[in-house]
């Protein structure tokens, strides 16, 4: 029974950063109709950028600041440079050109910064809470992680619903044409998009870097599972996105605690495929489906 | 045709040194998968980031095969292709209801997910080592003709028998219900074609082909692992495809030299150059990365695309009307302005 | 049909136009093999008696992981044994040769395993492979090497099938195999903590396997209450260590890379979870797990230190500890400190210098003009060990190295010997037995004497 505690919340913790990831995903799918196959290697770009800024200033908190600018810089340069020019094309030539800049990003943190193992600090202390002497199998830092997504996808959330800015964004995304005929700037929207998903995953790094060790590859196999969780979820949601993301944090825990850790990814995809069979768009899909 | 490209092969596999057959092997495998991918990409409009599980299929079902069998050499090359063709169908049947990013998103997984399999069940797969695969040349050839001049040859011969048989494909009746399923299928199917039966035969038709490549992989290196089928490899054959040229076989030939050449020229000009390798084991990976993105900036047709249009230049109107016809076909997602407006306002943002 | 014969002509012509392409750009040198008769006196003209020996240079290769998921810590080896290498060139080299080490990147990759060193062998005529690195990727190599005759010395990797002089006559390892290691480790547990629970974390592949056979065929079934594996791709240890936790392992012995060993560490501190650890060798480098711990270390009332957390492990050692009074580690520091001053000298960094030694014995011990099969001769004729803390097992019936290590705790980040030295073969029923022999010191130039 501890051990069931134990799984559910340290999977509650995984699944917020699979989350975040999938929200990243969400915001750009939404805006652009894109996928960002780079997001993963962004959010290691920006952890390293984080590193170097606490090695040299000594504050955890500078970093952690750095590296969420850095996200919303690295996020807007990329779609105007990279991704601008291969709007109108074939959809899967950006696919492809974000394929290729995720490839370019880890062969750079390569070369400058090295490929061993950096160690990242966590925010808070990463010694288990215990309630009354039962362990919980999370630590503070832990509880940070999953509040600091939480809060950002609210605040997000919060931001679309109820600002003006986030009416722009909401149109935009529905219909482009439309929106530019209401007077709305949709190319900065679309770059003002970019710079959020990108911020949203370097918080994902610098939240899951403590414990995967930060090297050029680290964010691989994070990303893989922030975006089956969007796809789970259904790209077109942010809800699904979250749901997703703690479905899978939760349920692979079961499954590497109860049965047997090698299964993990099969039944990852034994999940994405029963949930796509039933639902082809995702979890909380939106658009009609054409039966044909 | 295909004879003549066949002597020129062997040709060059005579006059140039060991390491160059070995490279015609590796381009002649890729050559096989990446048209099998152009076709279920291009011509289908299926997009799969998990190829390489196919190929993995393939490989271990070849290497279980001559391991417990030892059949000869092409039963096993047809069991491995019908093997991975029966998976195709299965994933195919899964995917024929999936579209654009949701298709993406499981093949990915599949991919990532399949060759975890081999870890799981180590005593028949052989776990994250792999099995030994071995592979004599025949006797006839004498005893000092080079393994791999005889590895360079059957491969390049499969890859060609492979884009024959594709190339007929596409331009039969089956080819152009992949171009209309993939065009729009709600015509498709107002016209009477059994549209997810069409998608299934483009997974069927592609798996093969990958179940093919994956085979001869497992013979030219000799191993099959779980480490050989990793997320890189299916992203480089759809990356190959795409650069080369979607849905045109001569791309497939294109995309496949890109992505066997390029990294190890770039890493001998690293190397050459006198910087450390760590760090010039990086720089073909960064130069990769940039490769991809100027080609799909400046050829968004791919490379078959830009060399026809080059040629087109040269042409009169009515040569570049077929040139234009023959061109490599753009990929859009289908159903990508498709949500009513009804819908989207329902949904709201979170 | 028309358009579709313009489709294969155009097809063919652009494949032709391809491959004469490739050839353009193909460098039209072949493999040749000349050899000539290898041994003189010591005042014979150097000639080039084997591919990869020129006069001036001998030319090695090897495949190593130097980008993907295994490249931290294993790419510190090669620029390591280069920096040995750029010591003994600059210091006579091998009978007035130079050693060329051209080592080319698989990422871990057995298929670009098999691709690099075909490359290196068919391209680059290497002389020798050495120190292959990996056991999935060195397999892609084994079978082509050893039909080409190419000497594969000194493979990176524990698995006891390097050891198998009638099918791969050519191939060496070097390290303690991981089925030994367990045998030690195992019967230290064993006397130690007699009476207690053990549980085992493990890699889940042939390294972690072995060991786990090595550590049973010690450590009666009845002691161990959980066996959990790992995989390096997926970080999240949490359900495997639980798992231990749950079954009230008090000591758990880990067959783990030095990133799992840190992850077990900061995994059962989430836990409150205390077991004694006991660590192999491969990840348990006291430098490297104080650097993967270290941001742990820095924090405003953190309750966790890096080097505190290191603080107890036991672990095996085959190399002399990483502390000032021994006479290799002088030696590696100072070569340390003129070449890659930049690298940090932990135990890949030790690994890498000690294994070039041992390759730069054997080549002395080839002789002034060797072919390849002198260096394998040189071989089976055994060699002295170096750095090592045992002997090696080579002869031409065994092609297994060094056969033993000893037993210590890290105190301070550094590794204590506990006891003396102990030697065991890779049989289930194969004593273990204590070495009386003495550690050989470093020779003062640095360089091995050109008689062994």
């Amino acid at each position: 029974m501890v051990e069931f505690l134990q799984f559910t919340l340290s999977g509650v913790v995984f699944g917020m950063i699979y989350a975040a990831i999938a929200l990243s995903l969400v915001l750009i799918w939404r805006g652009t109709r894109l996928l960002n196959f780079a997001q993963g290697g962004m959010a290691m770009l920006t952890t390293y950028v984080a590193i170097e800024v606490i090695y040299h200033t000594h504050s955890y908190w500078a970093g952690f600041v750095v590296a969420l600018v850095a996200g919303l810089v690295l996020g807007a340069a990329s779609e105007l440079t990279v991704i601008r020019p291969t709007a109108g094309r074939p959809e899967l030539n950006s696919v492809i050109v974000t394929i290729g800049l995720l490839i370019l990003i880890e062969g750079l943190a390569g070369i400058f910064f090295g490929a061993q193992y950096r160690s990242f600090p966590a925010a808070f202390s990463v010694t288990g809470l215990k309630v009354g002497g039962t362990p919980l199998g999370v630590s503070r830092f832990d509880v940070f992680t999953a509040a600091a997504v939480l809060a950002t996808t609210l605040i997000l959330a919060a931001t679309f619903r109820y600002t003006s800015a986030g009416l722009r964004m909401r149109a935009a995304a529905f219909n482009a044409t439309i929106a530019r005929l209401s007077g709305i700037r949709v190319a900065r929207v679309l770059t003002v998009g970019w710079a959020l998903a990108g911020l949203l995953g370097a918080l994902a790094g610098v939240l899951v870097s403590p414990s995967t060790f930060l090297y050029p590859n680290s964010m691989d196999a994070i990303f893989v599972l922030g975006f089956t969780a969007a796809v789970i979820g259904g790209l077109d949601s942010p809800t699904g996105a979250v749901v997703g993301g703690l479905l899978l944090g939760i349920g692979l825990n079961y499954v590497a605690g109860y049965w047997n850790s090698n299964l993990t990814s099969l039944v990852a995809l034994g999940i994405l495929v029963a949930v796509l069979m039933i639902r082809p768009n995702g979890l909380f899909a939106s658009a009609r489906m054409r039966r044909v | 045709m295909a004879i003549i490209v066949a002597v020129i092969v062997a040709f060059l596999s005579i006059k140039l040194n060991a390491f160059r057959d070995y490279q015609i092997a590796q381009i002649a495998v890729e050559v096989t998968a990446v048209a099998g991918i152009t076709v279920l990409t291009g011509l289908s409009g299926q997009i799969s980031l998990g190829h390489a599980a196919f190929m993995a299929i393939g490989a271990y079902t070849a290497a279980l095969v001559l391991l417990h069998l030892n059949w000869p050499f092409y039963l096993v090359l047809v069991i491995a292709a019908a093997v991975t063709a029966v998976a195709g169908a299965v994933v195919g049947i899964a995917a024929a209801r999936l579209h654009g990013p949701y298709l993406a998103g499981a093949t990915l997984l599949l991919g990532i997910a399949l060759p975890s399999l081999a870890l799981a069940y180590p005593g028949t797969f052989g776990g994250e080592q792999g099995l030994n695969v071995i592979f004599t040349t025949p006797a006839f050839l004498g005893v000092n003709f080079p393994p791999t001049r005889w590895q360079a040859w059957v491969s390049a011969a499969v890859a060609l028998i492979v884009l024959v048989l594709l190339a007929n494909l596409t331009q039969s009746r089956i080819g152009r219900n992949w171009r209309a399923v993939r065009d729009n299928d709600v015509a498709a199917a107002l016209d009477g074609i059994n549209v997810a039966a069409a998608r299934v035969r483009a997974f069927v038709v592609s798996a093969a082909c990958a179940g093919l490549a994956g085979a001869l992989l497992a013979v030219i290196t000799g191993t099959v692992a779980p480490g050989g089928f990793t997320l890189t490899l299916s992203i480089a054959l759809l990356t190959a495809a795409v650069i080369g040229g979607l849905g045109s076989l001569p791309g497939a030939v294109w995309g496949s030299l890109v992505i066997v050449l390029v990294p190890t020229y770039v890493t001998d000009v690293a190397t050459s150059h006198g910087l450390s390798s760590t760090v010039g084991a990086n720089i073909p990976i960064a130069a990769y990365g940039v490769v991809l993105i100027l080609v799909m900036l400046v050829f968004p047709q791919g490379i078959q695309g830009g060399l026809l249009r080059l040629i087109s230049a040269f042409l009169g109107p009515d040569q570049k009307s077929r040139i234009r016809r023959t061109a490599p076909t753009p990929y859009v997602t289908p159903s990508a302005d498709q949500a009513p407006a009804s819908q989207h306002e329902k949904e709201g943002s979170s | 049909m028309k358009k579709s014969q313009r489709l294969r002509w155009q097809a063919a012509a652009i494949m032709t136009s391809a491959l004469l392409g490739v050839a353009a750009c193909s460098s039209s040198s072949s493999s040749s093999s000349s050899s000539s008769s290898s041994a003189g006196s010591s005042s014979a003209a150097l000639t080039a008696s084997a591919p990869g020996i020129t006069p001036t240079t001998i030319t090695i290769g090897s495949h190593q992981p130097l980008t993907g998921p295994a490249a931290p810590g294993y790419s510190e080896i090669a620029p390591a044994s280069t920096a040995y290498f750029d010591y003994v060139n600059a210091n006579g080299g091998i009978y007035g040769r130079k050693i060329v080490y051209k080592y080319l990147d698989d990422g871990y990759d057995p298929t670009k395993t098999a691709s690099v060193v075909r490359q290196l062998v068919l391209q680059d005529n290497i002389y020798a492979l050495f120190n292959g690195l990996g056991t999935p990727t060195h397999l892609a190599a084994v079978s082509f090497l050893n039909s080409e005759k190419i000497p594969d010395v000194f493979v990176a990797s524990g698995c006891e099938c390097w050891n198998a002089p009638s099918t791969y006559p050519e191939t060496y390892g070097w390290q303690l195999d991981y089925i030994s290691e367990g045998k030690i480790l195992g019967q230290y547990i064993k006397q130690h903590f007699a009476g207690k629970k053990i549980g085992f974390f493990y890699q889940n592949d042939e390294f972690g396997q072995d060991g786990v056979k090595g550590l049973l065929d010690e450590i009666p079934a009845s002691m161990v209450v959980s066996k959990q594996s790992y995989v390096p791709t997926n970080v999240n240890v949490g359900p495997a260590v639980a798992a231990l936790r749950a079954s009230g392992a008090q000591v758990v012995v880990s067959f783990s890379i030095p990133a799992f060993t840190a992850l077990l560490k900061l995994t059962s501190l989430k836990l409150g979870y205390n077991p004694t650890l006991a660590v192999s060798d491969v990840g348990s480098d006291p430098i490297t797990l104080s650097g993967l711990l270290e941001a742990f270390a820095k924090q405003g009332g953190a309750t966790v230190n890096g080097n505190q957390l290191t603080n107890g492990i036991i672990t095996d050692e085959y190399l002399p500890a990483l502390s000032s009074t021994d006479s290799w580690y002088t030696l590696f520091k100072k070569i340390h400190d003129q070449y890659e001053p930049k690298a940090p000298l932990d135990g890949n960094f030790f690994y890498g210098m000690a294994v070039a030694y041992t390759f730069v014995q054997a080549m002395f011990k080839a002789g002034r003009n060797p072919t390849r099969a002198d260096l394998t001769n040189a071989i089976d004729g055994g060699l002295p060990q170096g750095p090592m803390v045992a002997p090696f097992a080579y002869s031409s019936s065994n092609h297994l190295g060094v056969t033993g290590a000893y037993m210590g705790t890290i105190q301070n980040g550094v590794v204590v010997q506990q006891g003396s030295v102990l030697t065991t073969d890779t049989t289930a029923t194969g004593p273990i037995a204590t070495y009386t022999g003495s550690e050989e010191q470093a020779p003062a130039s640095g360089i091995p004497s050109a008689s062994s």
